[in-house]
């Protein structure tokens, strides 16, 4: 993105066995675009809600993004519906991450929940969540996952539920451990879990990632810090709660999803309850 | 509850799909929304290509459409078909040339909804696959070069629609009203 505030980096050497450029090059560049977003925040009072479809500390990005504006259109058609998914699509016990493979996974056993709603705050409801996510030593069961972090044979790390009439979503999961990836060295992905989400209508179909609270990786990591504003990062954070954590069983997290508004003027009556 | 407005809450942040996404998301009969060779099927097909016009092999493509009458689908089952509902929703992982294809009927309406996804996309790209010969007020507003980035062509197999993530050829990619910046 064109960002005059933005300085270029001084040259750092890349690391002499990796070849790869060091954390403190990232960090420059990262608190580079920070203080750019600060200035423009402070200046025209527009904050940004969402993340950067640009941002170059993000590596893979570079060829990947789009370089022309995105063209703004009213919805309309099959945009202004999402695909029905029922029981017939999705197994409950297909929410327990920790009974798939007949046997305990290793780590820590936690439940995640919360609520997918639409930008109004209506509950979306008996929708599709997919979540994926590496195991307790931050493995992934792919085949690309070069990690050398044992797998767990009682692990798969993937569940997929329903939400209720209330538009909760609840799994039951380990909790996942962080990993190395190649984006620079020495780089760490804070601990995290990916979310794939439909709303009522597909324009809020959204593939996110929920982290963890406290986590020191996330300052450090360009996927997370794509998303600039800082009110806006905290929204990918779950909240620890104590009230979901079960005795003697496993802890506890909480994170709402916030889709973006729907634009179909409520036809079905159990939408206006 | 009440009826009475309260503060909007402000959307979740889009990020990347990443690249360990493929045994979860893709699932058995995902890209075929009809048995391929049954009555009415086509193939809507394409590449996904990088800024370079270099296949991306780890994207994940989605369709959202209507029936071949124009009606929106309401039938659940498109994770496990049944090989007679149309759903209307089908997913496809890229393979090693960036290729992906769906065997679908051509929608009643003028288009297909398409969503993009892969590492180094930190959110989801939303776009339109018109059938030949449309128009609508979408296209009439986009210079002829753009425009032609929404447009499926009709090909021995079906209808091809490849996707450009930048470069000289990039595809119009849609935001909607209240969508997050
Ligand atoms: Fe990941």
């Amino acid at each position: 993105m064109a960002d005059p505030m933005t300085q270029p980096t001084p040259p750092t050497p890349p690391h002499p066995t990796t070849g790869l450029e060091p954390q403190a090059a990232l960090d420059a560049e990262m608190a580079a675009i920070s203080s750019s977003y600060a200035a423009t925040l402070d200046a025209t009072g527009a904050s940004e809600a969402g993340v950067r479809r640009d941002y170059p500390p993000y590596r893979s990005s570079r060829l990947r993004h789009p370089t022309k504006d995105p063209h703004q259109v009213d919805p309309e058609g099959i945009e202004l519906w999402s695909p029905v998914f029922g029981a017939r699509d999705v197994d409950p016990l297909e929410a327990d991450l920790t009974i798939q493979r007949g046997g305990e996974p290793q780590g820590e056993r936690m439940v995640v929940t919360g609520r997918v709603v639409d930008g109004d705050g209506r509950p979306v409801r008996r929708q599709l969540v997919e979540i994926w996510q590496a195991n307790a030593g931050g493995r992934y069961v792919h085949q690309r996952d070069q990690h050398p972090a044992p797998l767990d044979p009682h692990f798969t790390g993937m569940g997929r539920c329903l939400t209720d009439d209330d538009g909760t979503y609840r799994f039951t999961t380990i909790r996942p451990g962080p990993y190395p990836w190649r984006n620079h060295h020495n780089a760490w992905r804070p601990g995290h879990i990916h979310f794939s989400v439909f709303g009522t209508q597909f324009t809020q179909r959204l593939v996110t990632q929920m982290y963890f609270p406290g986590d020191p990786l996330t300052a450090l990591d360009p996927i997370c810090q794509a998303v600039v504003d800082p009110a806006a990062r905290a929204r990918l954070v779950a909240a620890y709660d104590h009230d979901v954590t079960q005795h003697e069983w496993a802890t506890g997290y909480r994170w709402d999803i916030v889709l973006t508004g729907a634009h179909r003027t409520p036809l079905e009556p159990e939408e206006d309850a | 509850m009440t009826s009475t407005p309260t503060s909007t809450p402000t959307s979740t942040p889009g990020q990347t799909a990443g690249p360990f996404f493929h045994y979860a998301l893709p699932y058995d009969g995902d890209h075929l929304l009809v048995p391929p060779g049954s009555p009415g099927a086509t193939w809507l097909h394409g590449t996904v290509r990088d800024g370079e016009g270099t296949p991306v092999p780890d994207a994940l493509v989605e369709v959202w459409q209507s029936d071949a009458a124009g009606e929106v689908p309401r039938l659940a089952g498109s994770l496990r078909r049944d090989g007679r509902s149309f759903t209307g929703f089908g997913r496809c992982a890229t393979d090693a040339e960036g290729r992906y294809g769906f065997s679908t009927l051509v929608p009643g309406t003028p288009f297909f909804a398409v969503a993009v996804f892969a590492r180094g996309l930190l959110h989801r790209l939303a776009t339109r696959a018109y059938l030949p010969g449309s128009s609508d007020a979408l296209l009439d507003a986009l210079p002829a070069e753009r425009r032609a980035t929404l447009m499926t062509t009709e090909d021995a197999h079906g209808l091809r629609f490849d996707v450009h993530l930048q470069g000289p050829h990039e595809t119009v990619f849609l935001t909607y009203p209240g969508e997050a910046g």
